[in-house]
């Protein structure tokens, strides 16, 4: 196991640090608007059928 | 049974359901495995020292930020040719993917190149290249929402981004038209069939596991994306019925 980032070490953290949190968002972003999307859709199906 | 029936918006739906929890699990297994193996249990390069880390990030960014808008240009043929919607919805749900692979791309590039060149940026025509994709992807994006009719949408997001994979192949190969630029070669080539390697086996196997990762991660997204757009419409079919009723 290797650690030791040395002297760069604010850059690599950065670079992680904004990687992994665009990629997070962007999941999450999605995840959610498709929850939203069939959460809607199933609604208004069993409007329409009433 | 003909493959365009997969694109019906229905045996779609079905289909894609079936697959996305296995490409999930997967792209999540191969990300984590490449980005913790790359930045716990590799070594620091020799001249690098710790920035080597940062291909983990930067190089599957930037392979899927160019392969994203190639795959919305040949879903976008396949619109203007055939007319599936799915196609079109595909290239759609790419295209906030693909933006977000260019900015990682850029950011981490950026992050890289401050001690290495000691420059955040630089007027070299990889990183040029790379910014005007991301202003293309910005552009498709609001195309798309500017225009109320869809299939009008669909066909003029369509033409921008058989515009826009122009640039998007630019970017790959523009380490090879132009000499003068700072950013490196490939890193990974693929010739002959054969691979060559230009970087050492204990560096190679997690960037490679991360590329996975991040492919699998993106045709998730996409799929997720378009099946969000596929219910959407249906929304707003039904919506429309339920008014006229």
């Amino acid at each position: 196991m290797n650690v030791d980032l040395g002297k760069y070490a604010s850059d690599v953290l950065a670079a992680y640090g904004v990687g992994i949190a665009v990629l997070t968002v962007m999941v999450l972003a999605y995840v959610f608007r498709h929850r939203r999307m069939s959460r809607n859709l199933l609604d208004q199906e069993s409007k329409s059928n009433d | 049974m003909s493959i365009w029936e997969y694109a019906n918006p229905k045996r779609f739906m079905g289909w894609s359901g079936t697959v996305l929890p296995w490409f999930a699990v997967l792209a999540a297994g191969l990300l984590t495995t490449g980005l913790v193996w790359g930045f716990f249990f590799t070594p620091n390069d020799f001249r690098q020292g710790s920035t080597v880390k940062i291909i983990y990030l930067h190089v599957p960014s930037a392979w899927i930020a160019i392969n994203a808008y190639l795959m919305m240009f040949v879903c976008s043929l396949i619109w203007l040719i055939r007319r599936h919607h799915v196609s079109a919805l595909a290239a759609k749900a790419a295209a906030p993917v693909g933006l977000a692979m260019t900015l990682i791309a850029l950011a981490t590039g950026a992050l890289w190149g401050k001690p290495m060149w000691g420059t955040y940026w630089v007027w070299d025509p990889r990183l040029t290249s790379f910014l005007i994709l991301a202003l293309f992807y910005i552009g498709y994006i609001g195309l798309w929402s500017a225009i109320e009719d869809r299939d009008t949408a669909a066909d003029l997001t369509s033409v921008l981004a058989m515009v826009g994979a122009v640039f998007a192949l630019l970017s790959r190969y523009a380490v090879l038209f132009w000499n003068q630029g700072l950013h490196q070669g490939t890193t990974v080539t693929i010739a002959d069939g054969a691979q060559q390697e230009n970087i050492s086996t204990v560096f190679f196997v997690p960037l490679l596991l991360s590329m996975g990762g991040f492919t699998l991660l993106f045709v998730t997204l996409v799929l997720l994306g378009t099946r969000s757009e596929v219910m959407e419409r249906r929304l707003a079919v039904l919506r429309k019925k339920a008014q006229i009723l």
